[in-house]
């Protein structure tokens, strides 16, 4: 049996049935086995980029690995700021990759890239292949890795010649021992006793929920925890959806741009609970002056993620839907502390100026609320429209908000969207995009044509980098430069040049009845939304500033 | 914050590509490596590095766990928490005179370093120790002549043999210092 027939073979053991790549030179051999092999469905997509963003969008929605191809040299590099995005949020992704014979690695030859050296820091793992014999194993090896403890990406190299040799027969392994990986995924009974201890004691506990509650699978767990302890949560970026934001206890997101009523409670919490998080620079802000007032406890599986950043007082390492079973707490109320919350909320609610000639950006995400009720699956791409829609969108379930928290992609909303309607074929897929960053994969618009992939794309238009804009108006005394990338463009135009349907809106009026009617065609549709130009994102911590100084546009 | 210093016993899969996730690691999270060596260990398919390493406390504890993360790195030991031995070798290459030379032949014999090879201006000479041990020599020679080349290997460490039953160091509770 030839490599690419084996490889092939143990995707399949592994469950695969989607593949988003492209070709090339080295890796052709792979492709012309998939030509009989009827059961991997091979998304051809038109740039490789594109292809790891699509796996990751998979992969968040679907919470299996996602898996990319692509060739030697160049195809290879330009999976490289996916397979970062993958990494940074600790997404399961499978990246293959061409390489050219073993015989000619390091003679620079066509097409050559070191490209296990150029992603060593950004992938939980990487393998050359460089015996056919070893092909299933390191299969076997990779999706293990890339699923198991925290997630994250791993790159397999093969040289061609790996894929043409035969072998008589293979078996794929069974089982995965890996004698320098063992994730803990039980946590310290002793940790958990003395977590409880401080929680039962506290009086002004919080939740801070990260995206390890999502790929841990433990929104559930979340959710009768926090029904027996009455504890409000707050959530990161990549958290969004680990409760349901209808939630009467969930109090939005924290950090740069959190809600004023979660920054205010993370201030004034006496207990603070991280559950999958990282305590990220956006989150915290100022360090030091960062919930002052609380003992931490910090549940995680990675043990590395434990004082990186912050001294906790019960560190419990472990999957964090097993240490939220085994928090076996005694029901609470904390009605004054939940009373001063929502005090601060009705106070300092979210809040934007609304009116009738313009076309506010939170009231089409509003419109969308509505229209969606959070059934469908969101991605966005990076900017002010990424953060408006982190804290105006409602997200209902886990893995239905897709977004690049820890890398920051401009760029990675639209292939992610494609990549989720691919695994998700019917559900509504919507893409908020910035009118900058829908330019940076706007090539995939001729994927989801030719794949029949429905998703939308919904452009925040102020026709500028809009957050760059804010932070020179707000830091650099208003000196605007380079922010300005799309005068004259005309998106409509370009999406019915790919064979999508366009849309432009530039009343309010028309907001409800064209996203309807976009997201009723059975087709991939662009929607360009005129927005105003000077709109920032409110509230918002300068970086490095405590969470407590919260600046406003409402002055 | 207060600055310390580390020695660490990586053993890791012997593996090509191994010894660049090690260093990769170190460089693009900005830790220091004062020095590093590699070599097999009692099973062909693991090697030991032995890592010097120097920064704040908070460092060294995210050093041993980003270590321990890495998929290939088998078992990664704080030897400071250890009772163990630990050597470097240097070769030095000196110049000498008849001024000097008694002088010399009597800081190398104290040191227990070794001629290895000589010509009428030059020897050749094998020292091991601590790295402390080293420097100190290398400093005190270096006042009696000119020290022409010199290569090191850098440290290598190994945890002492514990006493059966106890568990305990076979040294009966005397300091390392007392015991070599």
């Amino acid at each position: 049996m030839k490599g690419s027939k084996i490889l092939l073979e143990c995707l399949k053991k592994e469950g695969v049935n989607t593949i988003f790549g492209y070709p090339g030179a080295v890796i052709l051999p792979l492709f012309d086995e998939l030509i009989e092999d009827k059961s991997i469905n091979m998304v051809l997509v038109r740039h490789e980029q594109g292809a790891a963003h699509m796996a990751d969008g998979y992969a968040r929605s679907t919470g299996k690995a996602g898996v990319c191809l692509a060739t030697s040299g160049p195809g290879a590099t330009n999976l490289v700021t996916g397979i970062a995005t993958a990494f940074m949020d600790s997404i399961p992704l499978v990246a293959l990759t061409g390489q050219i014979p073993t015989s000619l690695i390091g003679n620079d030859a066509f097409q050559e890239a070191d490209i296990t050296g150029i992603t060593r820091p950004i992938v939980k793992h990487s393998y050359i292949v460089k015996s056919v014999e070893d092909l299933p194993q390191i299969i076997k090896h990779s999706f293990h890795i890339a699923q198991t403890g925290r997630p994250g990406p791993v790159l397999i190299d093969l040289p061609k010649n790996i894929l043409v040799e035969e072998i008589q027969d293979f078996t794929y392994p069974e089982t995965v021992d890996l004698r320098g990986y063992k994730p803990k995924y039980e946590g310290h009974k002793l940790q958990i006793k003395k977590a409880v201890d401080l929680i039962e004691n506290a009086k002004r506990p919080l939740i801070y929920a990260g995206g390890g509650v999502i790929s841990s699978g433990a929104a559930d767990e979340l959710l009768k925890f926090v029904e027996k302890t009455n504890i409000p949560v707050t959530t990161t970026l990549l958290g969004l959806g680990a409760i349901p934001s209808s939630h009467p206890l969930f109090i939005g997101m924290l950090g740069m741009h959190g809600t004023k009523y979660a920054n205010y409670a993370v201030q004034e919490s006496d207990l603070l609970i991280a559950i999958g998080a990282r305590f990220d620079d956006r989150v915290t802000g100022n360090v030091d002056d960062f919930a002052p007032h609380a003992k931490k406890i910090h549940i995680d599986i990675d043990p590395a993620a434990i004082r990186k950043i912050i001294t906790v007082d019960v560190p419990i390492v472990g999957d964090a839907k097993n240490i939220l079973r085994e928090l076996n707490c005694k029901k609470t109320k904390h009605s004054e502390w939940v009373e001063q919350i929502y005090k601060w909320k009705e106070q300092y609610p979210l809040y934007y100026k609304d009116n009738d000639e313009e076309i506010k950006p939170q009231y089409i995400i509003e419109k969308v609320n509505e229209l969606t009720r959070g059934n469908a699956i969101i991605t966005t791409e990076v900017g002010q429209h990424q953060m408006w829609a982190a804290q105006y969108y409602k997200v209902e379930k886990p893995r239905t908000f897709l977004t690049s928290g820890g890398l920051g992609t401009m760029g990675y909303g639209f292939p992610a969207a494609i990549g989720a309607q691919a695994g998700n074929p019917d559900k509504l897929v919507i893409d908020f995009a910035g009118d900058g960053s829908i330019q940076m994969n706007m090539q995939e618009l001729a994927t989801a044509v030719s794949y029949c992939l429905p998703v939308k794309v919904i452009i925040f238009n102020n026709g500028c980098l809009g957050m760059i804009r804010q932070f020179q108006e707000l830091f650099f005394n208003k000196r605007y430069c380079h922010i300005c990338i799309c005068k004259d463009i005309d998106f409509v135009k370009i999406a019915e040049g790919y064979g999508a349907r366009g849309y432009r809106i530039t009343k309010k009026s028309d907001v409800e009845t064209v996203l309807k009617e976009a997201f009723e065609f059975n087709g991939p549709a662009l929607i360009d939304c005129k927005i105003p130009e000077e709109e920032n994102v409110w509230p918002m911590v300068a970086a490095g500033n405590a969470l407590s100084k919260m600046m406003d546009g409402m002055a | 914050m207060q600055q310390m210093r580390k020695t660490i016993s990586v053993v890791v899969e012997n593996k090509p590509g191994v010894l660049a996730r090690i260093v990769g690691l170190f460089s693009s999270r900005g830790y220091n490596i004062e020095s590093l060596t590699v070599g097999e260990t009692e099973d062909p398919s693991t090697s030991r590095m032995t890592i010097i390493t120097s920064g704040e406390q908070v460092t060294m504890e995210q050093i041993l766990k980003q270590l321990n993360k890495l998929i290939d790195v088998i078992k990664v030991i704080d030897m400071n928490e250890e009772r163990c031995l630990e050597r470097e070798l240097a070769l030095i290459r000196l110049s000498t005179s008849l001024k000097n030379e008694n002088k010399l032949m009597h800081i190398i014999n104290i040191s227990k370093a070794r001629v290895m090879d000589l010509t009428s201006e030059e020897y050749m000479i094998e020292v091991t120790g601590t790295d402390e041990k080293i420097n100190a020599f290398v400093d005190l020679i270096g006042t009696f002549t000119t020290i022409r080349e010199m290569a090191r290997t850098g440290s290598i460490a190994l945890s002492r043999p514990k006493k059966q039953g106890t568990g305990r160091p076979a040294s009966n509770g005397k300091k390392v210092s007392e015991i070599i």
